[in-house]
């Protein structure tokens, strides 16, 4: 199965039968492939049926790239396991790091953008490549706080580790809008100036603002619908990159399927029209 | 295990902002003080202490039901402090949970309490086990031509079983292993239990001592003659063709070995 990746969506086991059943052109769906690193049963079973009938992209949140320490083996390798068997789409994970001297902290958490950074990030993401055997895609996480020794500008960084290594990227404009915000800067500078040509997926969700600093801090919660200046931003984005696969992402407060597919419809909506422009 | 490179400005900021999650003294440098003094830290804070919390819960359903919410999400919050995940695969956090909640002296009042933790990490390795083949009672009529009691059935993959001595552990786990309410008493003995997988679904059954024993001995690659040996020095009553019976239909074996 080859057809082209339009805009896909989280799936959540609530909707296993749902998304098994559904037949929309170009629907894919991504899974953390953390969920799915089990010997055996009904996950690698349910994964499997669904990959039958659709593209599938493995979105991982935990090999703690931006550690200063390599790639856990064991996790790379079954990351690699999975990847033989389902024969992904995408890859992809995230410009932060989790897994710290042993431990897991489930969250991705921020590091200074140095020189020393890029190294081992670079290392990080060439090992993932040469394991998996293909390339990745590394994405912008959300930021909350103001963070100095910043030797590079986040977009920078990315580029420079795309040039290194030959990843790809994974833009997800919720988390411009929600750092962008949280930090002071122009969300629409950023999007208007990230690299384009590396970009392999586009996320799109929800947030929330904090429960005590309220509108002050914007938490990227992905419990909310999509929100009006994030599609915005999404718009913007296609209209000077052209269209490129774009997930509609889900975690809490999740909708029944077709609430969900009524967003990536939208979305869909969204690079047709690049398309009918570029054509 | 990963490693930090001692030398570096990276593994130092990666080693203050870690310990900065859960120790909320003045951190030692003055680049991680920096982050915690702004309100914002406590979004990793909360972050990674509600994403641990979250885990222990799906993965231990009934003991959160036995004590409810707030209780539950109390006493994992200390149990995440002393025992972070070490695997990022949160479907298998909480592997000692239940040992933690035997030596947890809020708990000492809910004797059953490990044991219902027990057996929900039981249906945790049952859901996640590698596929296996599985045996039933054709395969012996077929295979076993006599010499039944020379061979050795091998305990399927995803089957595990556990007794508990000092209370109805089984009974008050699976009455609070759904959403369902039961009522009636609850005689207060020792009781075990037998999980399987025989296809995707993880289901249950209640297994006496020596059903526990005959399982302990053909997991040790004894013969049926040796478990059959050893459950009978637990009950010498059991009635084993009715006990083999029971566990081929549960779907405790994969196979049948010769041992010779």
């Amino acid at each position: 199965m080859t057809t082209f990746l339009t805009a896909g969506l989280g799936l959540k086991p609530q909707h296993y039968d749902a998304a098994l059943d559904c037949s929309a052109a170009g629907l894919w769906f991504e899974v953390h492939p953390e969920n799915y690193m089990v010997a055996g049963g009904p996950r690698l079973s349910w994964l499997e049926a669904i990959r039958a009938e659709h593209g599938i992209s493995l979105h991982g949140v935990a090999l703690s790239l931006a550690a200063d320490a390599e790639p856990d083996p064991a996790h790379l390798g079954q990351l690699a396991d999975l990847c033989r068997r389902i024969e992904p789409a995408l890859v992809s994970e995230h410009l932060a790091w989790s897994t710290w001297r042993g431990a897991y902290h489930p969250d991705l958490l921020p590091f200074p953008r140095t020189g020393e950074a890029l190294t081992r990030i670079a290392a990080n993401i060439s090992r993932t490549q040469d394991a998996l055997q293909r390339r990745i895609a590394v994405e912008n996480p959300s930021h909350y706080l103001k963070l100095e020794g910043h030797a590079w500008s986040e977009i920078d960084f990315l580029r420079e580790l795309a040039r290194r290594t030959g990843c790809g990227l994974l833009l997800d404009v919720n988390n411009v809008y929600v750092s962008a915000r949280n930090t002071g800067y122009s969300a629409e500078d950023y999007i208007d100036t990230f690299p384009g040509e590396h970009v392999m997926e586009i996320h799109l969700a929800g947030h929330s603002d904090d429960p005590n600093l309220g509108t002050a801090l914007l938490v990227d919660t992905h419990d909310a619908p999509v929100a009006p200046a994030v599609w915005a931003l999404y718009e913007r984005l296609i209209r000077r990159i052209g269209r490129k696969p774009t997930l509609i992402e889900r975690d809490g407060n999740v909708p029944a399927f077709a609430a969900l597919m009524a967003e990536r419809e939208r979305a869909a909506a969204v690079l047709h029209g690049a398309m009918a422009v570029a054509a | 295990m990963i490693t930090g490179n001692a030398s570096g400005a990276l593994t130092r900021f990666q080693d203050g902002f870690a310990l900065a999650l859960f120790d909320v003294t003045q951190p030692q440098h003055a680049d991680i003080a920096a982050l915690t003094a702004q309100p914002a830290f406590a979004v990793y804070r909360n972050t990674v202490m509600k994403g641990c919390i979250d885990a222990l819960q799906a993965n231990y359903p009934a003991v959160a039901r036995l004590v409810g919410d707030e209780w539950f999400r109390a006493a994992a919050a200390i149990y995440v402090r002393a025992t972070l995940p070490q695997r990022s695969t949160l479907l298998y956090y909480g592997e000692d949970f239940a040992d933690f909640l035997a030596r947890f002296e809020p708990a000492a009042e809910l004797p059953y309490l490990p044991g219902a933790a027990r057996l929900d990490r039981c249906w945790t390795e049952a859901h996640a086990a590698a596929d296996d083949t599985l045996l039933d009672a054709g395969d012996i009529d077929a295979l076993a031509a006599g010499n039944f009691f020379r061979l050795g059935l091998r305990v399927h993959s995803a089957a595990r079983w556990a007794w508990f001595d000092d209370a109805p552990a089984y009974t008050i786990w699976s009455r609070n292993r759904s959403d369902q309410n039961f009522d009636g008493d609850i005689d207060w003995h020792g009781e075990g239990a037998l999980l399987t997988r025989p296809h995707d679904a993880v289901q249950w059954v209640g297994l006496d001592r020596a059903g526990c024993a005959f399982l302990d001995a053909c997991a040790a690659d004894g013969t049926v003659a040796d478990a059959a040996k050893t459950a009978l020095e637990f009950d010498p009553n059991a009635d084993l063709a009715r006990l083999i019976s029971v566990l081929l239909q549960a779907g405790a074996f994969s196979r049948l070995d010769r041992h010779d």
